[in-house]
This record gives C-alpha cells, sequence and structure tokens, in this order.
C-alpha cells in the first residue's frame, strides 16, 4: 500500500470505461466506509477495481473486506451498516442465492445498503452471461430493485441510490442490477462527477450516532432482532416496510430529479422512462441493457411510418403501477419483454405478470402482450425487437398473434428443435 | 490469578443481566456473565442462532447492558468481522472516541460454530479479523431440542442419535489453533476465574481470538440443575476437557489442566460419564474408545509441550 491520500480526491471527467468500473467509481464517489466482496464472474472487475483505490490509497478510511463466501459478504455488510457505515458490495447469480438469508435479514433491519448485481443465468447448466431471473428472485426480500440500461446510468443510480436509501424517511437496502456481459464487460465513455457535487448531491454520511434507528453504542446500548412472538409487532413492522416502499415511489422521483438538476442526466420520472410513446399504437417495456436497444428499434420503425413505441422500466420494486396504467393507457397493445423467468406463472416471465396485475384493477383494458427472450445471455437482435414491434402492430391489425407463442407467451428466439 | 473475591469485588457491573430466561443451571449464563465482566462495557455482541438468541429476553426486552446484535445462523464470525471495520471506519473519522476501543465479540453455540458456522469463523480467522470469537459449547443443538452436532462426543445420546453419536467430537480449538490465530484458549464453566482470565487476555490481543468454553445444560445432558459446575468441573477432572492457551503457536496448560499430564492424577472418565443420563446406553467398547481418544490427546498435547520446551 502507498501512501493515502488525505481525502478524496475525483475531478468531472469522461473516461471509457467497463460498466463493472463505472459501478466502483461510483462507490468510490460516494464515499462508501466498509466495502465486502467476494469475486464472481461477471461482477468481478468491480471488486478489482475497488482493490486498486483502496490499495493505492485513493479511499482513505474505507475499510475493504475480502470475504470468503458471499453469504458472509452480506453478513459482514449486516454488521458493519448496522455499526453505522455506508455499506457497498456487488454480486452475481449464484453469489446473491448463496447471499439469500442475508439479504431478508439487511431488509428486515432496515440497512440503508447498496448492492449492484451483474445480472446472470442461474445454474445448472452453468451460465454467466445476462438473465435477470437472479435479481428478480430478490423481488419480495424487501429491498428496492432497480435497473441501469447503460453505463453511465450505473454510476448515476448508486449515486441516487444512497440519496434514496439513506432518507429517514425510508431506510431501506436497495439493489442496483445490468446486465452481466452486455454492460459490465463492454466499454462506453461515463462521465465521473466531481467529488465536491457529488458530497453535496448526497446526504453527508452517517455521524457518530449512526442510523436513528440502530446502531451499537456502549452509551446506548441496545438489542437488534431478537425474537419476536407472534402477537408482537411483527405483522406491523412487515407493513411498514410494505408501506415505505410505497412511499419511496415519491423520493425516487423527486431524487431523479434533483439528480437531472444537478448532473443534466434524466431517467424520466425515475421509475419509468417512455421513449416516443405518446401517439404510438404500440409499445413494448423493456428493462435492463435491451430498453436502449428497443429505442433505436422504435426510431428504426418510426422512419418506416410505424407509429411505435418503447419504455424503459427503471423499478421492478416499488412497482411503478400508476405509472404503467398511464403507459397502457397511450397504446392499443403492450408488450412486455422479460429477459428472465418465472416458471409456473401465468406468463412465464416475472415482469408481464407485473404488468398484468397492475391493470387488472385499473379502468384500462390495453392487451398486453407478454415475450421471454435472450435468456443466458442470448443475443437479441436490434432486428428481432424490430420484429417484435412489427408484431405487435400485426396483432393490433389482424389480431394474429405471433409465431412461438406458448400458453399466451411469445418466446422469442428460439432455436428449432426437432 | 486473581481470586472470585477480588473479581467480584472488582468488577462489580454486570452485563448480561438477572432476569434472563436460561434453565436453572444453564452453562451459557456463567460463560457470557464472566467474559462480560472480562470485557466490559466497550464491547459489541454478535449471536447467532442458538438458546442465546432467546434466553436474552424476547422482544422488546432484554437481558443484554450492552449492545448486542441476533445474527442468522451461519453468519457470526462474518457479521462481527463487518462490525469490527466499521468501528475502525468510525475511529478514522471520529479520532480519539470509544470506536478504537471497542471489542466485538461472538457468543455462538457448538452448531453455530462446529457444523454450520465453520466457514465463515474459518475465513475470520485465515483474515485475522480483529474479533474475539466464543462457542459456548454445550454439545449438541440444545436450543431445537438436542440434535447431534459434529461437537457431540461419542456415545452420547441426542434426539437425532438415539443410541448413542457413532462419530466422535470435533476437536475445533485444534482447527482454529491451525489457521495461526494469534490466540486460542479453552475454558469450562466450572473455571468462571480462568474465563474471566482469558477474555482479558484475549482483549488485549489485536487480531482473530478464538475462545472455546465446555458450558453445561442440564436438560441437554440429563443433569440435574445443581450439578451445572460439578459436571463440568468433572470433564476437566477426568482429563476429558483440557484447559489451554496457545498464544501465537505456543501452547500452554492452563492450572487444572497442567497436573494432569501425569495420567495417575486423572480421574475415571467413567465418574463424568456415569453422571450424565445422555451417556446411559453407552457401551463398554465405547467406553474403552473414548478413554483411548482421551489418552491420545493427551499424548499429543504432551508431545507437543515437550517439542516446545526442545526447541525452547
Amino acid at each position: 500500500m502507498i501512501d493515502s491520500q488525505d481525502d478524496f480526491i475525483q475531478e468531472r471527467e469522461t473516461k471509457i470505461i467497463k460498466g463493472n468500473e463505472a459501478a466502483a467509481y461510483a462507490a468510490k464517489s460516494a464515499r462508501v466506509q466498509v466495502i465486502s466482496a467476494y469475486p464472481i464472474t461477471p461482477q468481478t472487475t468491480v471488486v478489482e477495481k475497488l482493490s486498486e483505490f483502496v490499495d493505492n490509497g485513493e479511499m482513505p478510511g474505507t475499510e475493504y473486506i475480502k470475504v470468503e463466501s458471499e453469504h458472509s459478504v452480506m453478513a459482514s455488510i449486516v454488521g458493519a451498516s448496522t455499526a453505522g457505515t455506508r455499506t457497498f458490495t456487488a454480486t452475481s447469480g449464484q453469489g446473491l442465492f448463496y447471499m439469500y438469508e442475508m439479504v431478508h435479514w439487511a431488509a428486515g433491519a432496515r440497512l440503508p445498503i447498496v448492492t449492484t448485481i451483474a445480472s446472470r443465468g442461474p445454474a445448472p447448466p452453468w451460465n454467466i452471461w445476462a438473465d435477470f431471473t437472479d435479481i428478480i428472485s430478490c423481488r419480495d426480500t424487501g429491498w428496492m430493485i432497480s435497473f441501469a440500461a447503460n453505463h453511465q446510468e450505473i454510476y448515476d443510480d448508486i449515486l441516487m441510490s444512497y440519496k434514496i436509501c439513506e432518507d429517514y424517511d425510508i431506510l431501506l437496502p436497495k439493489f442496483v442490477a445490468y446486465g452481466g456481459f452486455t454492460l459490465s464487460h463492454t466499454s462506453k465513455p461515463v462521465t465521473i462527477e466531481d467529488q465536491e457535487v457529488v458530497d453535496n448531491f448526497l446526504p453527508p454520511l452517517p455521524d457518530e450516532k449512526g442510523w436513528p434507528h440502530i446502531f451499537l453504542d456502549p452509551e446506548r446500548p441496545m438489542m437488534h432482532g431478537n425474537l419476536i412472538m407472534p402477537s408482537g409487532f411483527y405483522n406491523e413492522f412487515r407493513l411498514k416496510i410494505h408501506h415505505t416502499m410505497l412511499m419511496a415511489k415519491d423520493k425516487i422521483k423527486k431524487v431523479t430529479k434533483e439528480f437531472e438538476s444537478t448532473f443534466g442526466r434524466h431517467y424520466g420520472n425515475g421509475l419509468i422512462q417512455e421513449y416516443r410513446i405518446n401517439d404510438a399504437d404500440v409499445a413494448i417495456i423493456n428493462y435492463g441493457e435491451l430498453a436502449m436497444q428497443m429505442e433505436q428499434a422504435v426510431d428504426d420503425l418510426r422512419e418506416e411510418g410505424y407509429k411505435v413505441g418503447s419504455v424503459k422500466l427503471r423499478y421492478l420494486r416499488p412497482f411503478p403501477v400508476e405509472d404503467i396504467i398511464n403507459v397502457a393507457r397511450k397504446v392499443k397493445i403492450l408488450g412486455v419483454a422479460d429477459r428472465a423467468t418465472a416458471f409456473g406463472s401465468p406468463t412465464g416471465g416475472p415482469v408481464s405478470s407485473e404488468v398484468k396485475t397492475a391493470l387488472y384493477n385499473s379502468s384500462v383494458s390495453t392487451q398486453v402482450l407478454p415475450i421471454i427472450m435472450g435468456l443466458g445471455g442470448r443475443e437479441v437482435s436490434l432486428e428481432q425487437q424490430k420484429n417484435q414491434l412489427k408484431a405487435l402492430i400485426k396483432l393490433k391489425e389482424t389480431g394474429e398473434l405471433p409465431r412461438d407463442m406458448i400458453d399466451g407467451t411469445f418466446w422469442d428466439g428460439l432455436l428449432e428443435v426437432e | 490469578m486473581v481470586s472470585i473475591k477480588e473479581a467480584l469485588k472488582d468488577y462489580q457491573e454486570e452485563f448480561f443481566l438477572a432476569g434472563n430466561s436460561t434453565c436453572a443451571g444453564c452453562g451459557l449464563e456463567i460463560a457470557l456473565r464472566w467474559a462480560m465482566k472480562a470485557l466490559g462495557p466497550n464491547t459489541s455482541l454478535v449471536t447467532p442462532a442458538s438458546c442465546l438468541n432467546v434466553v436474552v429476553g424476547l422482544w422488546p426486552k432484554t437481558a443484554s447492558n450492552f449492545p448486542f446484535m441476533n445474527m442468522a445462523f451461519a453468519a457470526g464470525a462474518a457479521a462481527a468481522t463487518g462490525v469490527s471495520a466499521a468501528f475502525k471506519a468510525k475511529a478514522y473519522r471520529f479520532p480519539g472516541k470509544v470506536w478504537e476501543k471497542m471489542t466485538t465479540l461472538v457468543f455462538a453455540g457448538d452448531g453455530g460454530t462446529t457444523d454450520i458456522g465453520i466457514q465463515g469463523l474459518s475465513g475470520a480467522a485465515e483474515r485475522n479479523s480483529n474479533i474475539i470469537y466464543c462457542c459456548y459449547d454445550n454439545e449438541a443443538y440444545m436450543n431445537t431440542g438436542i440434535q447431534r452436532s459434529s461437537s457431540t462426543p461419542h456415545g452420547a445420546i441426542t434426539t437425532t442419535t438415539t443410541l448413542g453419536k457413532e462419530q466422535y467430537k470435533k476437536n475445533l480449538p485444534q482447527i482454529m489453533a491451525a489457521h495461526e490465530i494469534p490466540y486460542v484458549a479453552t475454558c469450562s464453566v466450572s473455571e468462571p476465574l480462568d474465563i474471566f482470565e482469558k477474555f482479558k487476555k484475549a482483549k488485549s490481543i489485536e487480531g482473530c481470538k478464538y475462545i472455546h468454553i465446555l458450558a453445561s445444560c442440564p436438560p441437554g445432558w440429563g443433569i440435574a440443575s445443581e450439578d451445572a459446575v460439578e459436571i463440568p468441573r468433572l470433564a476437566v477432572k477426568t482429563g476429558s476437557w483440557i484447559l489451554y492457551e496457545i498464544e501465537n503457536g505456543v501452547i500452554t496448560l492452563s492450572k487444572k489442566s497442567k497436573l494432569l499430564l501425569d495420567p495417575s492424577k486423572r480421574v475415571p472418565l467413567i465418574e463424568y460419564l456415569s453422571r450424565q443420563k445422555r451417556f446411559s446406553k453407552i457401551s463398554e467398547k465405547a467406553l474403552i474408545e473414548l478413554q483411548e481418544q482421551l489418552d491420545l490427546q493427551w499424548i499429543k498435547i504432551a508431545n507437543e509441550i515437550k517439542c516446545q520446551e526442545n526447541l525452547a
């Protein structure tokens, strides 16, 4: 280790970096105090970059624990956060599954932990490529879950996450997910913001007293997480998490606006980002990197005269029910493209089921077409996404469903099997 | 060593308070009470799933007069590593305050240590995390109803070894010593001052410290509550439970065990076993096997001490 700097130093600069490096830069910009990590493909370069920062003395005062498993990652992060520090970690697929017990723990303890997920397909068979089934398996843990669709958004969303999570009205943990390899290992220009500007945007690091509700302080001895009887407040604690999750929607919108006015980058209303849907006949909801490519598909088809649009879903939890209803109101047919599975669910795809549920209690009768594609990193080409939009147009005009409909869901891009 | 009178006079403050819901004669209570007397108020405890989660009090009550964090079963050592790292990070931001003086303690049962928690513990030991990890070993999963653990001794009846356990007790202190951490010690709840001294010493050492305490469990062992101190004392006297310290790789037998290097000073093992219902089905064969294992352990320790003396 070389001599440590006196303080975190970062001038505003745009660098061509990998998505994983953008995550590491964001953790540094947020001045995280405790990092704990265990390597897993395709997350590894996040923890490598952070090691570099810490070893080079660029993150003075930051403790970096290199643990022996993901279960211990989240256990140590829960410990560090309980003691009143800003924390960060990152993982992927199998690693997330292995830490699952502690994922619930972090939310139950209301700890504002931020964790990035370079999503990958669950084994077996072994798969290390983009597939959001890993993060979506955490849907009911009490963590907020967002998707970053490009390299800059990884950096930006991590910063916004700390501001949202550490708000005393929220105090919940949050995942930021992005596609393994598609974003984690590809390079794009990313603007790393000036340290002082970031400091002013983020809440200050927790003071000596730590978080308001949970602390390990000999001056104020307190017990955390002890056994509670069924007649105790267990139900009420759970309801509070649910309430907070719903309240967080406004907080997310507010922070996204503040982010835009500080840094000049726009992320829709925070929960969703619409693209050319106001006069569209059909639109498709995507999340993660394929939402970006879909915008290109929309542009291309618009040039051909098709009235199509795209919606980037930024948050799975809290789920933007009202915004989805508004989107559905604008179009005749709404596709929902899942790069993930929900075996045996009504649609087979997790987010399409969420969208259908959201619309069920509304007055909107827009037809929803669930799509599943690109599992385990299978290429989803621009052409393919254009064809998805065209299939929706055809459905609208002729009532004819796409080929490869399986029990009401369009499984796009399947191999021909005899 | 201080006398018990002196210790009680100088260390009157109690941290694990009366009114907790341990069974009468619980060894855990003795262990934690004396450990905390030695460590004092600037201590933060992590306790993974075990009796301690329950007996410390149902929410919102607690018998701990110090910061206490319940933890998932496998996660004691890792969570404590995180707490310890956070104290270090806080000491950096707020120098000269209590944070640099904090001790992070884990109190875990034998299941949470020798079985489900061993990976995290091994990780913490290899990293030399600045924690004291204490295993209070009552030799089975007592909290869930007396199921066998890898720390249950050969021949003991549990609800999952109804004929007596076939396998032998895992020797965790030696496994921890093999990690070459700065401090490993064994204790018995029959020797509270020994617990006191060893925790005092552990507190003064930087890095990963491991203390393994034999802790009686009247319902689990099938003993009377009033015998909860006498029985573990017999474990020491028979040489079945050996009290020692390993500091930077050098083993030292503690007072009560030192004289047992001479085999003739050891009380016959049967006197320890016959007082406990859990050994009621023990066969002649198992008894011989246990005695042989005990003798072998002593030979190993005697050899190690001889080696050390030769090197010195």
